[in-house]
């Protein structure tokens, strides 16, 4: 015979009708709380009973909104078949809250950090009080073991007490498990809010860095003096600046040159044009310079360009040999002279960058001798003057990078001006708006990659 | 702890002028006979990997260049003419061809990619096409 919890609304309902809470799988099956126990026997199996119960129901329902539990028992309950005449609800409150039916063998809710259940635990004990004088097991929200075979039987007074007794032991040991576990799943449940909230302030903190470095620096140093200088310390960040403003004066100024050779200009205007693109490069060399003074590293790691430029990068920038690959045929016709000329830039140019190349392979060798030699001795132990020797002498090799840098962009400088001594004016003019074109692309390309869809 | 750059870095043209025995005649002198004795000349320290480059620029050419690694002359000279030249021309290496002065990285780089390099190669007799 299986141990029903029946749990009484208030004295008449329990003196007139059977309430029986059982572990029915059927009845289990329909909770939202698989993981809650008991809280499942109590939530299952709910009847709305009009009659007597209907103050006590709104209470109840006050009294369960904590956590994301409450509105789920609610509908738990109310999702339940209603065949059997269970005072559920009324149970779902004593277990959870307990309810204004608790008596003076639950424990005290007030120590849990639901705000309700102080409430709560007032108004049971106010009706405790009132009830004292009555039966315990008759009258208030007792937590009772009513036996369907005691029921019928109708056994002695003294019977019925000790499993009175017997039941609300037990119903308090379960009360007090059942608790544990909410509590458990209210504590985690505000924990996962609270670290999905940090995380979104935190991305919104970056985002808003990043937006405030990118556009603010200007605004905090105040000066409309030279800004570089303003910016000073952060050399990299100085450079982005500058670059970005550099890229937007070319795309004008090669705005106006696409104009220029569509509507057939004149060649000396056009030359206006052409070589006012020719000093715009030089620009950018002169700042790659400064950049690389300040930090050679983020020169050489190409990260102020694309992602897709990025995969091109030689020294830290695009290479000669490859821009002449890229003109190709747009610069037909040529003379025999001009094709000679084109042909012997492509192979110096070649030549110089495979040398540069090379010089930057043993730099790196040289690095990593200096940096894997043996200064400490057969034994491990340091000599901290040799440590510290080899660590200038590598620092001295690091400072050679500078060197490489300035001559990997003397030679884009170079080759740029040289292309520009061999072809006319208008071949050269286009020459530099195939260029900038196919630069145009591979940004455009880096866009579209970033913003392609992930699964 | 001071970076000794000088010594195994390139181009530095900080250094200019500022050793005293950058104008001693004998030294200087030496510099020019070794530099004419043959088509390509070419004073380098051996660490330095700007130096390695300029080398390698040659020798991928076809060119046999003559090298003077300074650091490691058996005649003390060698520290006192790598003075010299930075003194001169603002960094190492430095390439003589056919006896003329060229000039450090940058010059040769420059030479290179106007076209005006292997002309003179070619007249100092160490390029043949």
């Amino acid at each position: 015979m299986q141990s029903f919890k029946a749990i009484a609304a208030n004295s008449d309902m329990y003196c007139h009708s059977p309430f029986y809470l059982r572990a029915d799988e059927s009845i289990r099956n329909q909770t939202r709380f698989a993981d809650l126990g008991e809280l499942e026997l109590s939530a299952a199996g709910f009847h709305h009973d009009t009659n007597a119960v209907d103050l006590s129901r709104s209470s109840i329902y006050n009294n369960l909104h904590f956590g994301g539990l409450p509105a789920e028992l609610g509908t738990a309950g109310a999702e339940v078949e209603t065949g059997q005449q269970y005072m559920l609800h009324k149970a779902t409150t004593v277990v959870i809250g307990g309810g204004a039916m608790g008596n003076g063998n639950f424990e005290n809710w007030g120590d849990s950090a639901l705000a309700e259940n102080s409430q709560r635990t007032e108004s049971s004990t106010d009706i405790d009080t009132d009830d004292k004088n009555q039966s315990r097991g008759v009258q208030d929200g007792a937590l009772v073991v009513v036996d369907s075979m005691d029921q019928s039987k109708g056994g002695t007074g003294d019977q019925k007490q000790t499993l009175r007794r017997l039941a609300q032991n037990r119903e308090a040991a379960r009360k007090s498990r059942l608790r544990k576990k909410v509590m458990d799943f209210i504590l985690c449940s505000a924990y996962v809010q609270q670290l999905e909230n940090s995380r979104l302030k935190l991305t919104q903190l970056e985002q808003e860095l990043q937006r405030a470095r990118q556009q603010g620096i200007f605004i905090a140093t105040g000066s409309s003096g030279d800004q570089s200088v303003s910016i000073g310390s952060n050399g990299a960040l100085a450079f982005d600046i500058d670059y970005a403003r550099w890229l937007d004066e070319h795309q004008r100024l090669i705005n106006d040159l696409r104009s220029a050779v569509n509507s057939h200009m004149g060649d000396n205007d056009l030359r206006v044009l052409v070589d006012a693109v020719m000093s715009h490069y030089d620009e950018i060399f002169r700042l790659k310079g400064v950049g690389a003074k300040s930090d050679v590293f983020h020169m050489l790691s190409g990260m102020w360009k694309t992602p897709a430029e990025r995969c091109f990068l030689w020294l830290g920038g695009f290479r000669s040999s490859e821009l002449l690959k890229i003109l190709g045929n747009h610069l037909e016709p040529l003379t025999d002279q001009q094709l000679m000329g084109i042909c012997n830039l492509q192979q110096s140019s070649q030549q110089a960058e495979d040398a540069l190349s090379q010089g930057m392979e043993a730099l790196q060798q040289s690095l990593v001798e200096t940096l894997s030699s043996n200064c400490l001795g057969p034994t491990g132990s340091g000599n901290v003057a040799d440590y510290m020797g080899q660590m200038a002498i590598a620092m001295g090799k690091l400072a050679t990078l500078e060197n490489f840098l300035h001559q990997a962009d003397l030679l884009r400088q170079q080759t740029l001006q040289q292309m520009h001594r061999i072809l006319t004016t208008r071949q050269a003019a286009r020459a530099l708006l195939v260029i900038s074109d196919y630069m145009s692309r591979l940004r455009a390309l880096s866009s579209l990659w970033l913003a392609r869809p992930k699964d | 702890m001071t970076y000794q750059t000088k010594s195994w870095g390139s181009n530095c043209p900080t250094t200019r002028s500022s050793s005293s025995s950058t104008n001693d005649p004998a030294i200087v002198e030496r510099i020019g006979r070794l530099a004419a004795a043959n088509a390509v000349v070419i004073f380098s320290i051996s660490t330095c990997s700007m130096c390695h480059a300029v080398k390698k620029l040659f020798r991928n050419m076809g060119v046999n260049p003559t090298v003077y690694e300074l650091d490691e002359d058996p005649s003390r000279s060698g520290r006192e003419m790598e003075r010299a030249l930075i003194g001169l021309i603002g960094a190492i290496p430095v390439v003589f061809i056919g006896g003329k002065l060229v000039g450090d990285t940058d010059r040769v780089m420059a030479c290179h990619i106007s076209g005006t390099l292997v002309p003179l190669l070619k007249d100092a007799g160490a390029l043949w096409l």
